[in-house]
């Protein structure tokens, strides 16, 4: 699972064929200071950079060579990288990308010295280009060159060693360094999505803990169906799952260890547990638990210890989303008569209404850079909405019939969601900008819901 | 206890007002009773008194209670179908129920499987209230993960809010 970030530029440069480097040798890393108020610009005005056209023609390999990455080689593994970063760039609307199916094929050596000329012809105002060698250990390099066009250097490059295995998270790592490069904006592209896979009619609808890369790839099954799973979270470094499972009868939080294969329940009880979530380090969680009939928000340590209540109400409490610094919690409360979103503090003091717009605030999730907050807006249909923290600036991104469930992007840039459709439930992820610009379903296999997106692997 | 006393309360303060709307004009249909591959067979004439089969047949609909939409009080349709419930379970001590709560689709997962859970214990309190001891009974919530109604609509909804209890030996 590792990828590293070698020191390989170092040895990209001795692989390199030496007349590549005499032809032109390889830019120094770009000098931003000077062209970045033209190339990098903050999403809230995107519609300089929305229509850039970047160019991704396939990956070049230093000598065709067997890897379990690709049965054809690592030529046609070259062509693989590409597509990848293509479909991230693509899917997410931001750019005018032209994939490697419709472009010429650099050579290796063209890698750090780009044949600039071609590029403008073809009107490319960005191209990406990069290389992929398989290593005496089968590890594959894989390096990422992104070049503006029209002044003809270079904006900026990155580098990864990873197992074949991974061959997807160097290209994904590559799509970031573009995505970050040009828009100014936290990498997202390698991370991953726990979610709940549905099968079956209405009535009997098996429900499966599933998980899968953040372009849908790799994807497993971890659950049998035997027993309902539900509204699962990542662990912040990927290593677990939190989930609600009827395994034992009736709904309790479970911890998954994903290296393992085993799980463990999270709180013995005979109370039922709900919505379990993690801190932003990993080291506490919350949850939720209902005794005869009333459900408190708990905190408590995440390698187990004894929960504390945050909340203290005969009414519903539930949920719960850590600002980005900790110190903060958003959740939501049933307390005034409706579903209502609040803030409190980490210790569970200082709980205040915030949500005082027009409908009910459900399943609130703060967004990693602290901004906004995501929820349900029910008003009659449910649509995912944004706030501030405080409440202020309400803004639906959809218009569902039923829009639940928000989870952010790791950048705090995008929201996915799940919709269920009037009638037959069917439900399926789907995502959105903040902008609310952008919206679509993701692939799945089968039916989803509950999406739940971790961070940017390391 | 509290809770349970809130409820009576409002079952009372209810009363007059909400049974015009339930049980909903059409009844869920009832669950697939496979009596298991082999073993079980009940003879035609009857069932055995004390099973979950002989409690449905007894209660005839009303093992199940409705709830307007986010509500879980008990009216007084519910109260009357509770105190049967009640009153069969009185009959045969040696019986436990569990009592589901379930949501209808319009609410958010989350919420409605605390929802359901307070519905449920709302039923088992008010059949606690009536004498059935509490160790007999247990609580599960659904949440909106089980519809017997499976329409997008009023009357889906109206059935699909409910708790149901049902006999385990």
């Amino acid at each position: 699972m590792k990828v590293r970030f070698a020191a390989m530029f170092a040895s990209f440069l001795l692989a390199a064929p030496a007349v590549a480097q005499q032809q032109s040798p390889p830019p120094a890393p770009a000098d931003t200071s000077a062209q970045d108020e033209g190339l990098s610009v903050t999403v809230t005005d995107e519609s300089a950079w929305q229509n850039l056209q970047v160019a991704i023609p396939a990956f070049a390999t230093d000598r065709e060579q067997p890897t379990p990455a690709n049965a054809n080689g690592t030529t046609a593994l070259g062509l693989e990288l590409a597509r990848v970063v293509y479909n991230d760039l693509k899917n997410n609307a931001l750019f005018k990308p032209t994939g490697p199916d419709s472009l010429p094929r650099p050579a290796f050596a063209e890698i750090t010295a780009p044949a600039f000329n071609i590029w403008r012809g073809r009107s490319a105002e960005d191209l990406v280009q990069g290389y992929v060698q398989a290593g005496a250990d089968g590890r594959l390099t894989v390096g990422c060159y992104l070049y503006d066009v029209a002044l003809g250097t270079e904006l900026k490059r990155g580098g990864w060693v990873v197992d074949p295995a991974d061959w997807r998270r160097a290209a994904h790592k590559c799509a970031d360094l573009v995505y970050s490069r040009l828009s100014g904006e936290s990498p997202f592209f390698d991370s991953k999505i726990a979610y709940i896979a549905e099968t079956g009619p209405k009535g009997h609808r098996i429900k499966r803990l599933a998980l899968m890369d953040s372009d849908g790839a790799n994807h497993r099954f971890i659950t049998s169906g035997q027993a309902t799973a539900l509204t699962p979270r990542y662990s912040p470094d990927y290593s677990k799952i939190m989930y609600l499972s009827y395994v034992a009868g009736s709904p309790s939080i479970y911890v998954y260890d994903i290296g393992t294969g085993s799980q463990r329940l999270l709180f013995r009880t005979t109370n039922e547990t709900y919505a379990p979530r993690w801190s932003h380090d990993g080291r506490m969680v919350l949850f939720s638990m209902a005794t005869g009939g009333n459900t408190e928000i708990y905190k408590m340590p995440a390698a187990g210890g004894r929960p504390i209540r945050l909340t203290d109400n005969p009414a519903i409490d539930i949920g719960g989303s850590f600002s980005p610094d900790g110190s903060q919690i958003v959740f939501e409360s049933d307390r005034s008569g409706t579903q209502q979103c609040y803030v409190m503090n980490a210790d569970g003091t200082n709980q205040h209404r915030i949500s005082f717009f027009g409908g009910r605030c459900a399943s609130p999730e703060w967004s990693p850079r602290g901004d906004l907050i995501a929820f349900t807006h029910i008003v009659g249909d449910f649509h995912i909405a944004t706030m501030t923290p405080s409440g202020g600036n309400v803004r639906d991104l959809t218009r569902g019939w039923q829009d639940e469930g928000p989870t952010w992007s790791p950048n705090g840039r995008i929201v996915q969601f799940f919709r269920s459709q009037q009638g037959s439930g069917n439900s399926s992820i789907w995502q959105v900008d903040v902008t609310g610009r952008n919206e679509r379903r993701l692939p799945t296999p089968v039916g989803a819901s509950d999406p739940a997106w971790g961070p940017v692997l390391p | 206890m509290n809770r349970a006393a809130i409820v009576l309360a409002a079952a009372s303060a209810l009363a007059l007002t909400a049974c015009s709307k339930k049980p909903p004009a059409q009844l869920p249909p009832a669950p697939e009773q496979n009596a298991g591959p082999g073993e079980g067979q009940l003879p035609p004439s009857g069932v055995t008194p004390g099973t979950e089969e002989h409690f449905k047949q007894v209660m005839n609909g009303r093992d199940v209670i409705y709830f307007d939409t986010d509500k879980y009080n008990i009216d007084s349709d519910d109260a009357a179908a509770l105190r049967q419930q009640a009153q069969y379970l009185l009959q045969y001590p040696n019986i436990h129920a569990t009592i589901e709560g379930h949501c209808d689709e319009r609410g958010t997962r989350e919420y409605n499987l605390a929802l359901g859970e307070r519905r449920a214990n709302a039923a088992k309190d008010y059949l606690v209230s009536l004498g059935v001891p509490v160790e007999r009974l247990n609580t599960i919530s659904y949440g909106k993960e089980r519809p017997v109604a499976l329409g997008s609509n009023e009357q889906a909804w109206a059935q699909n809010r409910r708790a149901v209890t049902i006999i385990v030996q």
